[in-house]
């Protein structure tokens, strides 16, 4: 009697298509185990900061999530000069969704005063200093003070806004943020509806 | 003695497979200097293999201890220091010598058919050596393996789309942090050593199968004696070419050791400054650099401007600058294999291609300023051109006539 060769086919065929599905089935918990641990996703919860400690000018850095977090207390003389370089921005009006809708305005804040940032630059993630004397020797006398991150040459404003011709292709992060009170600040959470 | 052999040939191929692979390999007798770096990258795999492994007996792989593990390798391990040596150095000189086994390729087209899997399993083995040399540099725990992680790993999320996910899959964490020096800790001592022994087999199974080719590109198969049916311009591996690769092993070693002894860190090449000073995600290092061997790469990567704001045209870019190698075979149209035998046009581009190569290694190490960003984009555009262009230079070039048998 001849081999039905078709029908040997059909096997073939549908016990690797079995075999294929029990082979992705059995991936399941060895990719699930390489996402973030429990431990890992609670270390993500909200900090609180004391907004009391950080003089007119100057930078406190929080960590969350592992990542810097930056408060700036901006002062008046600040705020003022953001408004200047619109030009030299990539996406001055921060039309990007790189920040939470309440903080989707020129200052890329909640209170003008304050800017919170995650310190991360989106280039490649090397976090950048705080430069904020204007017009120093290295950056150049258009320097307005804001960020500048070693790594990459990338520049960003008091207002984590990227300069255009930066490597990094979009502004700084703002994390979920909210006031718990006037001087006290929560970071990775948004206001309670 | 012979009856234990004959008794073990009974049972496994013992003196089948000495014959076939040493006494009786027979190798063209023309291989030069270029021919010394294929064992080299073997006894080098050996030897990282060995460190590693007593390596493993004191390092500790959690944030909280790594760094201060390898300290203590350096300083209280009896010997560990030179156990620790080996291992780092071995690292840029395996990198050393297989660039210039790949260099050979290039030199005497040793991709070409019929090699074309022995070149795809080769590179199949310098990807693997560059996850390797990757994941092993995190595990000291210091800035410069923590912030070029931190790069690296960055680079998938600028895959659109799934990006974010897939770089918080490879962490296992939100930021690089205990998870993913464990995770690598994994991939580096066992999962990406087992696939590179693999490969390295099937690199020389598959090399024994059509034997080796030769500083004249000339197949010594087709002239074989009629009366032993061995190829004429064929010599044994065994004595001949053991003995030569022992004197090749020798003058490395001494290099090794100069190395090891007198200069591990290399100027801050083999081992980065910044490395001496525990992670810290807090804080970045004024500049970042990858270790040389990657330099290249990197520099293509920086060369690349973000296009609609987005980072993956550079990080393609940088992709494919690997893994295009795995195409010469069927971009190479030349009548004939060696450079011997090549037009002018094969050999500008391959001496253009090689300081294009080293320029973009230079440039890599070096802070991108506008200048050298500019730089570098022409000489990623020479790289890149001499694949691109080479179906069209390789087939319009001048040949001279490839000749029967061997000369040296």
């Amino acid at each position: 009697m001849a081999v039905d060769r078709s029908k040997r086919r059909f096997l073939v065929a549908m016990s690797s298509a079995v075999g294929g599905i029990a082979a992705v089935g059995a991936a399941i918990p060895f990719v699930a185990s390489m996402t973030p641990s429990a431990r890992a996703l609670a270390a993500g919860a909200p900090v609180e900061v004391d907004l009391s400690q950080i003089e007119p000018g100057m930078m406190l850095t929080v960590e969350w999530r592992g990542k810097p977090v930056w408060v700036v207390n901006r002062t008046p003389e600040m705020l003022a000069g953001l408004a200047k370089h619109d030009d030299r921005l990539v996406d001055a009006a921060s039309e990007q969704n790189q920040q939470p809708d309440y903080a989707k305005n020129p200052n890329r804040s909640i209170k003008q005063q304050y800017l919170v940032a995650v310190g991360i630059c989106t280039h490649l993630g090397c976090s950048p200093t705080f430069r904020k004397e204007i017009g120093p020797a290295d950056l150049g006398a258009d320097w307005p003070g804001g960020f500048f991150c070693p790594c990459h040459g990338s520049r960003f404003d008091l207002a984590a806004r990227v300069f255009s011709g930066s490597p990094a292709p979009t502004n700084l992060v703002i994390p979920p943020h909210h006031y718990v009170s006037d001087v006290r600040l929560l970071i990775g959470e948004d206001a309670k509806a | 003695m012979q009856n234990l052999l004959n008794w073990i040939d009974a049972r496994f191929p013992l003196t089948a497979s000495y014959k076939a692979h040493l006494s009786e390999y027979f190798a063209p007798k023309n291989f030069n200097f270029w021919y010394y770096f294929g064992s080299l990258a073997l006894m080098v795999l050996v030897l990282q293999i060995v460190t590693g492994i007593f390596l493993t007996m004191h390092y500790k792989p959690d944030a909280a201890y790594a760094f201060a593990s390898v300290e203590y390798i350096m300083r209280d391990v009896p010997l560990g220091w030179l156990i620790r040596y080996m291992h780092s150095t071995g690292a840029s000189m395996f990198f050393v010598v297989v660039y210039l086994h790949m260099m050979r390729g290039l030199l005497y087209g040793s991709y070409r058919k019929p090699r074309e899997l022995i070149w795809i399993f080769g590179m199949l083995i310098f990807l693997m050596l560059m996850a390797e040399a990757f994941m092993g540099y995190l595990l000291p725990w210091g800035q410069m393996s923590y912030w070029g992680a931190q790069v690296i790993i960055n680079l998938f999320s600028a895959v659109p789309f799934i990006g974010e996910d897939l770089s918080t899959l490879i962490r296992g964490d939100f930021v690089v942090g205990d998870a993913t020096l464990n995770r690598f800790f994994a991939f580096h001592v066992i999962a990406l050593p087992l696939v590179l022994v693999g490969l390295v087999a099937a690199h020389l199974i598959a090399l024994h199968e059509v034997g080796s080719n030769n500083p004249d590109g000339v197949e010594i198969k087709k002239n074989k004696d009629p009366v032993t049916h061995q190829p004429l311009d064929g010599i044994p591996f065994h004595p001949y070419y053991t003995v030569k690769d022992i004197l090749g092993v020798v003058v490395f070693l001494i290099v090794f050791a100069s190395i090891m002894f007198f200069a591990p860190e290399m100027g801050g090449y083999f081992l980065e400054a910044n490395n001496f000073i525990p992670a810290d995600p807090m804080k970045t290092p004024e500049h970042i650099a990858p270790v040389w061997y990657f330099t290249p790469y990197y520099a293509i990567l920086r060369a690349v401007p973000p296009i609609f704001g987005s980072q993956f045209p550079g990080v393609v870019a940088m992709g494919v600058a690997v893994v295009i190698f795995f195409l010469l075979p069927w971009l190479d149209k030349s009548p004939v294999k060696s450079i011997r035998y090549r037009g002018s046009k094969y050999k500008i581009a391959l001496a253009l291609f090689v300081v294009s190569f080293i320029g973009l290694g230079i440039l890599g190490i070096l802070p991108a300023t506008e200048l050298y960003t500019w730089i570098a984009r022409v000489l990623s555009l020479i790289y890149f051109a001499f694949f691109l262009l080479m179906p069209w230079y390789t087939k319009n070039d001048s040949y001279q006539a490839e000749p029967d048998r061997v000369n040296f």
